[in-house]
C-alpha cells in the first residue's frame, strides 16, 4: 500500500537540534487567533464593509440635509406664491422677474419649476422630503415605543395576560388597516382641530398641523402590532436562556431583567424592524396625502404633490417626475440600509 | 380541522362586528353630515332628509337600527347616490376590482416565484443582483406613481392604450401591470430568500445524494418548501391589492369598489361606508381562512389541534 | 481492476470564501477495500464530512478540489460529467446523514421518498417500486411498514426517521454506504440498534462502509480499519487494533486517553486535549498539531512530517517517529 512514500527530501538535513522539545511559548506563537470581537463592533464593521448599505446610507444623509437644513437657506419659501410666475417650466423666469433681472437684480432660478399657484417646485419638494421623513421617523419611533413595551410585557409575565394580549394583537391583525387609517384620519381631524382652538396648551397642534398629527396617532395604533409580536417571539426564546435564569437567581427584579437583559439582547432586531419600519410608513403616508387626506394644504407632502400634478399630465409631466423620484429614493435607501443592518446586527433573520 | 376553523370564523365573526361598531361610531364623530356637502339645502329638506334616512334620531337607536337590518342581510339604501341599493353598488363594483386585482395577483405570482427561484439559484451571480435591483426599486416605487408612469409612456406619448374606463381587454393592461407591479416584486424578493434558506437545508442535501436531477431537486423539493412564506403573504396581498386599487382606480378612473370607497367616505354616504368596510374586512378574514387551509395542504407539519 | 473500491489519492480541497482560502482538506489518502469497514475519526471541522461529500460529488459552494483523485470502482469519479456522477449517487453510493430529523423533506410522505430512488435508477414501475419500498421498510426494522409509508416525517422518532434514511441509502444496494455521524442526534440506546442495523445490513447485502463519527466506541465495534484525521489531514491510518493498541501520533494518543474507561485499574484520570483547534484561514506552517502536543519539538513548528509506516497497514504522520529512528542511529 503506497501512502505518500515519497522520499522526504528535508530528512537528509536533520540534526540533533531538530529533535530538541519546543517550548511552550514557541507552540503558542503558532496558533494565530481569530480576533474576538464584540457584537457591535463586529455589527459595525460588517456594517461599513457592505457597499450597497453605505451608499443608502449617504443618500439618506443627503436627502435629510436636503429637507431639513437647506429650506432654511433657500431664497423661496413653500407657501409663497410669487404672483405672474405661474406654472413655469425649469429653470423658466417669468416675464416680471425677467425684467428685473434686466435691472441687474440677481434672481434664483426655479430650478424644477412652479405650479398653478407660483409657488416655488424645488422648495416645496424639500418641504414635501420633509414631512415624509418626519412621518417615517416618528412615526416608527413610536411604534418601537408601544410595540417593543406591548411585546415585552406579554411575552415576559405570559400565561393568561399573554393570551388575552396576543388575542387582542390578532384582531388588530385582522383589521383592513387602509380602512381604518382613512376613516380615522377623517374622524380624528375635527376632535384636534377644535382641541387647538379651544384649549392653549395644545395651539402647538396647529404649528405642526392637524393632518400630519392624525397621522402620527393613526400609524401608531396600528402599526405597533408588527413590532409587538417580534419582541414577544424575541422575549420568548431569550426566556429560556441562561443568563436571565442566573440573573433571577442572583436576585433582580423583572423590570430589571427586561430592561437591561431582554431588551439589550433583543436591540439589533429593533433597530432592523425600526428602520424597516420608516419606509412603510413614508409609503402610506404618501399614499394617504395622494388620494387628498393626508397633510393639509398648503403643507406640501410628496403625495399630494404627486397628486396634483396628475391633473396637468399632459402639459406639465415634470411636475409628476420630481416627487415621484424623490419618494422612491428615500424608500430605496432606507429599505436598503435596513437590509445592511439586519445583515450586520441581526444574523438569525439572515437567509 | 372543522373545529379549527369552526373557532377561527367565531373569533372572525367577533373581529368583524368590533371593526363594523368602530367604523360606526368613528363614522358618526365626524362633525358634518351627508347633506351639508350640497347647494345649501333648505332647513326644511334638511330635516325631511334627516328623517328619510333616520338619522334624526339618537346614535344607540341609528345603531340598533342598522345591526338589526345588517343581519338580515340588508345594508339600505346608498344616501348619495340616490335609488341604488348599497349591496347592488358592492356587488357591481366589486366584480370590477376582483376583475382587476385577481389577474394582477395571477401575473405577480406567475412572474415573481420564477424570478425569485431564478435568482436564488444563480446567487452572488449577475442574474440574482439584477433580479434583486429591480424587485428592490420595484417594492420603493408607491403605486401611484408606476400608474402615472405607465399612462405618460403608453397613453399620452405613445398613444396605444386607452387612459379611462374598462371596456376592452386594451383598457385592462395598464391597471394589471400597475397594480401587479409592487406585489410582483415583493413575492420575487421573497421566494428568494426563502428559497435560499430551503437549498441550506439537510433533505436538499439528501435529495442530491439520491442523484436527483437538479430541476427535481428545485421543483420537487425545494420550492413545495419555499412557496410557504408565498402562501401566507398573498392574504394580506389581497387586502393589498383591494386597497391598493384605489388609487390605480382612481388615476384609470376604472367604476370599481376602491373607488366607490373613498368617494364614499369623502362625501359621508354612512351606508355606503359601512357596507363597504362590512365587505372589505369579511373578504379579508375569508381570505385569510383559505390561506390557512391551502397552508395546511401544502405543509403536512401544520396541525389544526 | 484495482483492489479497492475507493481510493482517494492526495486530495486537497479548498473553500474559496471571500474571506481568503480555507484548506478544508491537505494531501488526504484514504483506501477501502471491499467489504470493509472503515471509521474516519476527528474532531469537528478536521475534513471528516468534507472529505466524504467529495466522495459523492457534492462538495458545497464554495469548495473546489485543487489537487488529488478519487476513484471509485475503477473509475475516476472527481473528473466524471455531473450526468454520470448523478447516476452513481444514490445508486452506487448511498449515504446517511446526521440529524435525521432534518434530512428528510417534511412534505413529502416516506414512501415518496423512498420510492424517488427506486423509480430513478432501476427500472421497475411505481407499484414495483412501492413494494421494494415496503420491503426496504421491513429490512430496516420498522414495524406496519404499509402504514408508515403513508406517513410524513414528522410523525416519527428520531430513531425511526434514521431508519428510513438508511433505508433511502439502500434504496439500490449500493457498493459503498457512506455515514455522517449517523447517531450523534439519537438517544444512546438508539444509537446501539441502528449501529446493529448497519452491521446487519453490511453483510446482508456485501457493501463497505464509511462510518464517519467523533466516537472512538463506534469505531472500536464497527470498523477494521481506521483513519484519525486533524485539520484536513489523516494523521494516522491503520488497523482498528493498531490504532487502539498502539498508537503512533500523538493526536491519537491523546484522544484514547480521553475515552471512558470502565475497567481501568488505576484511578488514572480522564484527560482531555489542551487548547483548541487550529483556525483553518491561518493554518501553521509545521504540524497543525504541535501547539496542543505536549511531546512536540523544534521540527514540528517548521515543517509537516510525512507518513511513516509504523506497522502493518498502519501509518502516522508524526516527527516522533523520526526521532527514534534517528537515536537509534538509523538512517533517516
Amino acid at each position: 500500500m503506497d501512502m505518500n512514500r515519497k522520499p522526504n527530501k528535508l530528512s537528509l538535513q536533520l540534526d540533533v537540534s531538530d529533535f530538541i522539545p519546543a517550548r511552550e511559548d514557541e507552540k503558542q506563537s503558532l496558533v494565530i487567533m481569530r480576533d474576538s470581537v464584540g457584537f457591535w463592533r463586529n455589527g459595525f464593521s460588517r456594517l461599513a464593509k457592505n457597499k450597497i448599505a453605505m451608499v443608502s446610507l449617504f443618500v439618506i444623509m443627503l436627502t435629510l440635509i436636503f429637507s431639513f437644513i437647506m429650506p432654511i437657506f433657500y431664497p423661496y419659501s413653500y407657501e409663497q406664491q410669487i404672483r405672474g410666475s405661474e406654472n413655469l417650466a425649469p429653470m423658466q423666469y417669468s416675464q416680471a422677474e425677467l425684467n428685473r433681472k434686466e435691472e441687474g437684480e440677481k434672481i434664483f432660478p426655479h430650478i424644477l419649476g412652479t405650479d398653478a399657484l407660483g409657488r416655488d417646485t424645488t422648495v416645496r419638494l424639500m418641504m414635501g422630503s420633509r414631512i415624509s421623513l418626519s412621518v417615517g421617523i416618528i412615526a416608527s419611533f413610536l411604534v418601537l415605543l408601544i410595540g417593543s413595551t406591548y411585546g415585552a410585557v406579554s411575552g415576559f409575565v405570559g400565561g393568561k395576560l399573554d393570551i388575552v394580549m396576543m388575542q387582542f394583537v390578532d384582531i388588530i391583525y385582522a383589521i383592513p388597516d387602509i380602512l381604518i387609517i382613512i376613516i380615522l384620519m377623517v374622524t380624528l381631524k375635527y376632535p384636534l382641530q377644535k382641541l387647538a382652538a379651544t384649549v392653549p396648551f395644545f395651539a402647538w397642534i396647529n404649528v405642526i398641523g392637524v393632518g400630519l398629527i392624525c397621522i402620527f396617532i393613526v400609524f401608531s395604533l396600528l402599526y405597533w402590532v408588527g413590532m409587538a409580536r417580534i419582541v414577544r417571539s424575541q422575549i420568548l426564546s431569550l426566556k429560556e436562556q441562561e443568563f436571565v435564569t442566573a440573573a433571577r437567581a442572583l436576585g433582580a427584579k423583572n423590570s430589571r431583567i427586561i430592561g437591561k437583559h431582554l431588551l439589550t439582547n433583543a436591540i439589533g432586531t429593533l433597530i432592523v424592524t425600526t428602520t424597516l419600519q420608516i419606509p412603510s410608513a413614508i409609503f402610506t403616508e404618501s399614499f394617504l396625502s395622494f388620494i387628498g387626506i393626508g397633510v393639509s394644504a398648503p403643507m406640501p407632502s410628496l403625495g399630494s404633490m404627486a397628486s396634483s400634478a396628475i391633473g396637468g399630465l399632459t402639459s406639465y409631466p415634470y411636475r409628476l417626475f420630481a416627487p415621484a423620484v424623490m419618494i422612491s429614493i428615500i424608500i430605496l435607501s432606507f429599505n436598503l440600509f435596513g437590509d445592511g443592518l439586519r445583515d450586520a446586527f441581526d444574523p438569525k433573520l439572515k437567509n | 380541522m372543522a373545529r379549527y376553523l369552526l373557532k377561527k370564523i367565531l373569533v372572525s365573526l367577533v373581529t368583524l362586528w368590533l371593526v363594523a361598531s368602530a367604523t360606526f361610531l368613528l363614522m358618526h364623530m365626524v362633525p358634518g353630515g351627508p347633506f351639508l356637502a350640497e347647494k345649501s339645502p333648505s332647513e326644511a329638506t334638511l330635516k325631511a332628509l334627516n328623517e328619510k334616512y333616520g338619522l334624526d334620531q339618537p346614535l344607540s337607536i341609528q345603531y340598533k337600527n342598522y345591526f338589526a337590518k345588517l343581519l338580515k342581510g340588508d345594508m339600505g339604501p346608498s344616501i348619495k347616490q340616490r335609488g341604488r341599493e348599497v349591496d347592488d353598488i358592492i356587488k357591481t363594483g366589486f366584480k370590477v376590482s376582483a376583475r382587476v386585482g385577481g389577474l394582477s395577483i395571477l401575473l405577480a405570482v406567475i412572474l415573481g416565484v420564477p424570478l425569485g427561484s431564478f435568482a436564488a439559484l444563480n446567487r452572488g451571480k449577475w442574474p440574482d443582483s439584477l433580479i434583486l435591483l429591480i424587485s428592490t426599486t420595484g417594492i420603493a416605487v408607491p403605486s401611484f406613481v408606476v400608474s402615472t408612469v405607465l399612462m405618460m409612456i403608453f397613453s399620452v406619448k405613445l398613444d396605444l392604450l386607452p387612459t379611462y374606463g374598462l371596456t376592452t381587454w386594451k383598457h385592462y393592461i395598464m391597471p394589471v401591470m400597475s397594480l401587479a407591479f409592487y406585489p410582483t416584486a415583493y413575492i420575487s424578493r421573497l421566494t428568494r430568500s426563502s428559497m435560499l434558506e430551503v437549498l441550506g437545508q439537510d433533505y436538499i442535501r439528501t435529495a442530491k445524494a439520491k442523484g436527483l436531477p437538479m430541476y427535481k431537486v428545485l421543483f420537487k423539493h425545494a420550492l413545495r418548501n419555499a412557496i410557504l412564506p408565498v402562501v401566507t403573504y398573498l392574504g394580506p396581498l389581497l387586502a393589498y391589492t383591494l386597497t391598493g386599487s384605489f388609487v390605480v382606480e382612481r388615476i384609470f378612473t376604472v367604476p370599481g369598489l376602491g373607488n366607490f370607497f373613498i368617494s364614499s367616505i369623502l362625501n359621508r354616504d354612512y351606508t355606503m361606508i359601512m357596507g363597504t368596510t362590512i365587505f372589505l374586512a369579511t373578504l379579508i378574514i375569508i381570505m385569510n381562512l383559505v390561506v390557512d387551509i391551502v397552508y395546511k395542504l401544502v405543509d403536512p407539519r401544520i396541525s389544526y389541534n | 481492476m484495482s483492489e479497492y473500491l475507493l481510493s482517494i489519492k492526495n486530495l486537497r480541497l479548498s473553500f474559496f470564501t471571500n474571506v481568503g482560502e480555507v484548506k478544508a482538506l491537505n494531501d488526504v489518502s484514504i483506501n477501502l477495500k471491499k467489504g470493509q469497514v472503515l471509521g474516519i475519526v476527528g474532531e469537528s471541522g478536521s475534513g471528516k464530512s468534507v472529505t466524504a461529500y467529495s466522495v459523492m460529488g457534492l462538495t458545497a459552494h464554495p469548495g473546489k478540489i485543487v489537487a488529488g483523485s478519487i476513484e471509485f470502482d475503477g473509475k475516476l469519479i472527481n473528473e466524471m460529467p455531473e450526468k454520470a456522477m448523478r447516476d452513481l449517487r444514490g445508486n452506487d453510493i448511498g449515504m446517511i446523514f446526521q440529524d435525521p430529523m432534518t434530512s428528510l423533506n417534511p412534505v413529502y410522505t416516506i414512501g415518496n421518498q423512498i420510492c424517488e430512488s427506486i423509480l430513478l435508477h432501476t427500472g421497475k414501475n411505481r407499484k414495483q417500486a412501492r413494494q421494494r419500498a415496503v420491503e426496504l421498510l421491513e429490512l430496516v426494522g420498522i414495524n406496519e411498514p404499509q402504514k408508515r409509508m403513508k406517513q410524513y416525517p414528522h410523525e416519527l422518532s428520531g430513531g425511526m426517521r434514521q431508519r428510513v434514511m438508511i433505508a433511502i441509502a439502500l434504496a439500490c444496494e449500493p457498493k459503498l454506504l457512506i455515514a455522517d455521524e449517523p447517531t450523534t442526534a439519537l438517544d444512546v440506546t438508539i444509537q446501539a440498534q441502528i449501529l446493529e442495523l448497519m452491521m446487519e445490513l453490511k453483510e446482508k447485502i456485501d457493501m463497505s462502509i464509511i462510518m464517519i463519527t467523533h466516537d472512538l466506541g463506534i469505531v472500536a465495534n464497527m470498523c477494521s480499519k481506521i483513519a484519525v484525521m486533524y485539520a484536513g489531514k489523516v494523521v494516522e491510518y491503520g488497523n482498528v487494533d493498531d490504532i487502539f493498541y498502539e498508537p503512533r501520533h500523538e493526536y491519537t494518543k491523546g484522544l484514547l486517553k480521553s475515552i471512558p474507561n470502565l475497567y481501568s485499574q488505576d484511578h488514572e484520570k480522564l484527560l482531555a486535549i489542551e487548547g483548541t483547534p487550529v483556525d483553518m484561514l491561518h493554518p501553521p506552517k509545521g504540524c497543525p498539531f504541535a501547539p496542543r502536543c505536549e511531546a512536540a519539538m523544534k521540527i514540528c513548528l517548521d515543517q509537516m512530517p510525512d507518513h511513516y509506516p509504523v506497522g502493518q497497514e498502519h501509518y502516522s504522520a508524526c516527527w516522533l517517529i523520526q526521532k527514534e529512528e534517528f537515536d537509534r542511529g538509523g538512517i533517516v
